[in-house]
């Protein structure tokens, strides 16, 4: 088997018919990973042997007549979900050493549906960034062009499934961490609502924003991969207990009638014009479909980035704190006493951009700033949600850019922190408001890919699948592959 | 100068689920160090807590226990400082919106008096771990065993004003929490623990003075101890010019003296905030009304009621409802005997507690239980041997286990209430002390003890009391 086919739903179907068994996959995307991870370093770990191993088992369980639709189908997760006797490093060199004795629910629910895990991929240290390259293992690079940022913080994900040498991977989504880097590299991401997948066993950053998701070349790939990861459970209080529905049913239903909303301050002066262009003929597109376009306003959308910047390093501020040199990763060498321990552990072990976090996140919540910072944020956020609710009063979905302008050049924002979270500026308010988004490939603007986000009421998923979807059967951007790794 | 103390507690009680309040580990007392922590409890990447239902229902039942308000919507918040037994860098807690608000209890005073005391709230959170500093080498051990043992926290009012005071609330909580069977009540594991704000002010001032707070109290002696030598520190202080610093004091019971921890300046800023891993906790009036039905009789309501049917003192009844134990041992003796409850009251609370107390005996293991003490009681209710008598029969039972009947029996210490018998003992003691029947008759009437002593010899303090005073005088007078 030389090339392997270009999506999740084709390889089930190879696989169904017995065109290649698992293993033989299996094989071929180690040996493209292995090409491809000089230039991309879109991995930290690749798991071949036990890669292999689950594979045999699955090519044993489809003979035996045990096989279900995602049976032998590679793939492989972010370095922040936990995965049983594998480094799980969340990018940063404080889990440098750290092996998960646990699996994430999101994890355990993708093998029980048979997947086979090929590796865990790069991102910024503790999915702080939106370029990659805070990760301590290095940036990862660009398919469409190794220059370029793959975006961040699922920087590997996006990365590896653009140059086809994963078939879908897992990310996670706090501000953007999936639709961007989607964007970015030209393939289709999902973050779905907030509480649909379990973040038990998921390293967190933000808790009130992170949520899982997945990076795929293709709408239908991402359905087909939700619904395993997707459902309640009991060891996340935050995880919401509604039925999980077959998100592939859907696919292809028309959407006629379908009103889709332009929300104004999505079109600001902020966006590159070429990447409008490409905005605006994806809404022809769906016009063409027979959806109703309408422009709406989300006055309060524009302060997004501010809250964001409040109440992620507040929580992350909190959630790090776990990382002491204590119990499990860095710790520095003979400490002089307890607080040189924490000092010393902590400083060498998390990266800039992670320290800077945890130290605005600390100002946040001190004494006397506590209600100006967090608890004015926490305000403006529930504006915010207000907004996109009323917004879905008059529209079934919202489409808009994913990014203000498609890949820059690696090491081009990295002195300038604000300009870097600018990145994040159309992708932000669907965290806020724990609403499901999505990017999908519309374009190419100066040879790198753009995309075309779509953001909908909580659980719209299904929907939002199929009007992606429907888009896609119009379109082909998001077949395209990168020339270096066709 | 008069000076005036306030005192404000906040007891710490553990509560008695049989898991841990964020996590499904065992809870019990003693085991292996860090046997008890799993991946929750040592704050592992990618772990959430999840709250135990259990816990919150034991909240609830100590706030209405208190009269209090149940808090529909409660949220919990995490208090962020460092320290090795704390493995998340935070403690779950509550903070701005706890789950029980505004009650109290009453206490009694020396006097008689009773006094309210003003509960402010009661929250849940969680208790860290434990350091260990000897036999360590040189090194600290952390123990995890303790880390998210759900706690209750009890904030009082500054409403008490002594050492007295202080204790008396302190043991009403540790009574309520029993009988409420939220917490075992156990000081020496730490299961209920107390830190105590003191200050002082000239009497009849309005505003409080600066106020020291002591840390980890663990015995009802050392809160009386530890506050007397606080306040006295603080007035020496005030009277020699000097000022009280507010901080965090430590008791050292070798010692009997306070010491200073740190001082306000030094204090953490704990940087509070609503816990995102967990959703605000909501308490529905059907959750409520269901711990209201399933509690006990409270121990106030229970001396109340003591009070009334077995027309005790408000000090008896207040001893016999202690526990909720003593309060069942006492009315199942009450119901042996069927009659006489106050005579019931003097021998579970006067021989019986005694014995207990000589054998370091909880009063569920006692070696006479509740029928047989009833038994005994019985046979001095319907005169079958004296209360005193009584004494030694109750030792046999506490000795062997046997039933009071069948020691009377064996002993033959069934009581004389022969008529006969008893003149005839009084004849004979008569005849052998001529000269104090001379004295006695003359006119020295104390002398009536002596023929009293010298017929109960006689009969081996068999003969029935009243029957031998009647007798006796009787026969005396001529």
């Amino acid at each position: 088997m030389s090339a392997p086919a270009p999506t999740v739903a084709a390889l089930a179907q190879g696989l169904a018919t017995g065109k290649f068994s698992s293993v033989e996959l299996t094989r071929a995307y180690l040996k493209r990973i292995a090409a491809a991870q000089p230039s991309l370093n879109s991995f930290i770990t690749v798991t071949g042997e036990s890669a292999l191993k689950t594979a045999a088992e699955a090519d044993a369980a489809r003979a035996a007549g045990r096989a279900g639709r995602l049976t032998g189908v590679p793939i492989a997760h972010k370095d922040i979900f936990c995965t049983e006797g594998v480094l799980t490093t969340c990018g940063s060199k404080m889990l440098g050493n750290f092996v998960s004795p646990y699996d994430a629910t999101v994890v355990s629910g993708l093998r029980a549906a048979g997947t086979v895990m090929l590796g865990k991929l790069n991102m910024d240290e503790f999915a702080m960034g939106s370029s990659n390259e805070t990760s301590y293992f290095g940036p990862v690079h660009n398919p469409w062009d190794l220059q370029m940022v793959p975006g961040g913080s699922s920087g590997g994900s996006a990365a590896s499934v653009a140059a086809r040498i994963v078939p879908a991977a897992t990310a996670t989504d706090t501000g953007g961490s999936i639709r961007q880097p989607a964007a970015l590299c030209g393939v289709t991401g999902i973050k779905p609502t907030y509480g649909r997948c379990s973040r038990y066993g998921m390293i967190a950053f933000a808790s009130s924003l992170d949520q899982a998701g997945l990076i795929a070349v293709s709408a239908e790939d991402a359905a087909l991969l939700l619904g395993p990861m997707s459902g309640f459970d009991p060891f996340d209080s935050t995880s919401v207990d509604s039925p999980v529905p077959d998100y592939t049913a859907t696919l292809g239903d028309s959407i006629e009638g379908l009103t889709i909303g332009l929300v104004r301050e999505f079109f600001d002066e902020g966006l590159d014009a070429n990447s409008e262009q490409h905005i605006r003929n994806a809404i022809a597109v769906y016009e063409k479909l027979g959806a109703t376009v309408r422009e709406v306003s989300c006055p309060n959308l524009p302060l997004s980035v501010p809250t964001y910047y409040v109440v992620a390093p507040a929580e992350c501020s909190s959630n790090l704190a776990r990382f002491d040199g204590v119990r499990f990763g860095h710790r520095c060498n003979s400490p002089k006493n307890l607080l040189d321990l924490y000092c010393s552990s902590r400083g060498e072990g998390f990266g800039d951009e992670v320290k800077r976090r945890i130290m605005t996140g600390t100002y946040v919540l001190s004494a006397g700033y506590y209600d100006a910072y967090y608890l004015k944020a926490q305000r403006v956020r529930q504006l915010i949600s207000a907004d996109f609710a009323h917004a879905f009063k008059e529209c079934d979905l919202l489409v808009g850019p994913t990014t203000p302008a498609p890949a820059f050049r690696i090491g081009a924002k990295c002195d300038d922190p604000i300009t870097m979270y600018l990145n994040d500026i159309y992708t932000i308010g669907a965290n806020l408001a724990g609403l499901p988004g999505m990017s999908v490939p519309c374009g190419f603007v100066d040879g790198l890919p753009i995309g075309l986000q779509i953001v909908g009421p909580h659980f719209s998923e299904a929907c939002m699948l199929n009007v992606a979807h429907r888009y896609q059967q119009e379109t082909d951007w998001h077949l395209k592959t990168p020339p270096a790794f066709a | 100068m008069e000076w005036e103390t306030v005192i404000g507690l906040e007891i710490h009680a553990q509560l008695a689920t049989r898991s841990k309040i964020f996590s499904g580990s065992d809870t019990a007392y003693g085991a292996e160090p860090n046997s008890q922590a799993n991946l929750v409890d040592l704050g592992y990447p990618g772990v959430l807590p999840v709250l135990n239902g259990e816990a919150v229902r034991m909240a609830v039942r100590f706030g209405l226990a208190i009269g209090a308000r149940i808090a529909p919507h409660s949220v919990f918040a995490r208090k962020n400082y460092f320290y090795p037994d704390l493995p998340k860098g935070y403690q779950i807690s509550q903070y701005e919106l706890p789950v029980v608000a505004r009650g109290f209890l009453d206490i009694v005073l020396d006097d008689g008096t009773r006094k309210r005391i003003g509960i402010t709230r009661a929250h849940l959170e969680e208790d860290a771990g434990k350091s260990l500093h000897e036999g360590m080498l040189g090194m600290s051990g952390i123990d995890l065993n303790r880390a998210g043992t759900p706690l209750i926290e009890i904030v009082s009012e500054p409403d008490l004003r002594s050492a007295k005071e202080a204790v008396a609330y302190m043991k009403k909580v540790h009574t309520l929490v029993r009988y409420l069977d939220i917490c075992d009540g156990n000081m020496q594991e730490g299961s209920f623990r107390c830190d105590a704000n003191v200050s002082v002010r000239c009497k009849g001032s309005e505003k409080f003075g600066t106020r020291a707070e002591i840390k980890n109290l663990n015995s009802f002696r050392f809160v009386e101890k530890a506050i007397n030598y606080e306040v006295e520190r603080q007035i020496k202080l005030l009277e020699s010019g000097r000022r009280v610093v507010q901080e965090t004091r430590l008791y050292d019971s070798d010692k009997g003296e306070t010491r200073s921890m740190r001082s306000k300046e030094e204090a953490n800023d704990y940087r509070y905030f609503p816990d995102p891993d967990l959703l605000p906790l909501v308490i529905d009036e059907s959750l409520i009304a269901k711990v209201k039905e399933s509690l006990p009789e409270l121990p106030d309501e229970k001396a109340a009621r003591f009070v009334r049917n077995y027309d005790l003192s408000e000090y008896d009844a207040g001893v016999l409802t202690a526990s909720r134990e003593i309060g069942a041992f006492y009315e199942d003796v009450v119901r042996g005997v069927g009659r006489d409850p106050k005579l019931c009251a003097n021998w579970v609370m006067g021989d019986l507690a005694a014995f207990l107390n000589k054998d370091n005996l909880e009063i569920g293991e006692s070696k006479v239980n509740a029928d047989a003490l009833a038994g005994l009681v019985t046979r001095i209710v319907d005169a079958t041997i004296s209360g005193k008598i009584a004494k030694d029969v109750f030792e046999a039972m506490w000795a062997s286990g046997e039933s009071a009947d069948a020691i009377i029996e064996e002993k033959g210490l069934r009581q004389i209430t022969d008529t006969g018998a008893i003149e005839k003992a009084i004849e004979e003691v008569m005849a052998k002390n001529p000269g104090q029947l001379a004295d006695y008759r003359s006119g020295k009437g104390k002398l009536f003890g002596f023929f009293v002593g010298q017929v109960m010899r006689a009969t081996g303090s068999k003969a029935n009391p009243a029957q031998l005073n009647d007798l006796l005088r009787k026969k005396l007078s001529g």
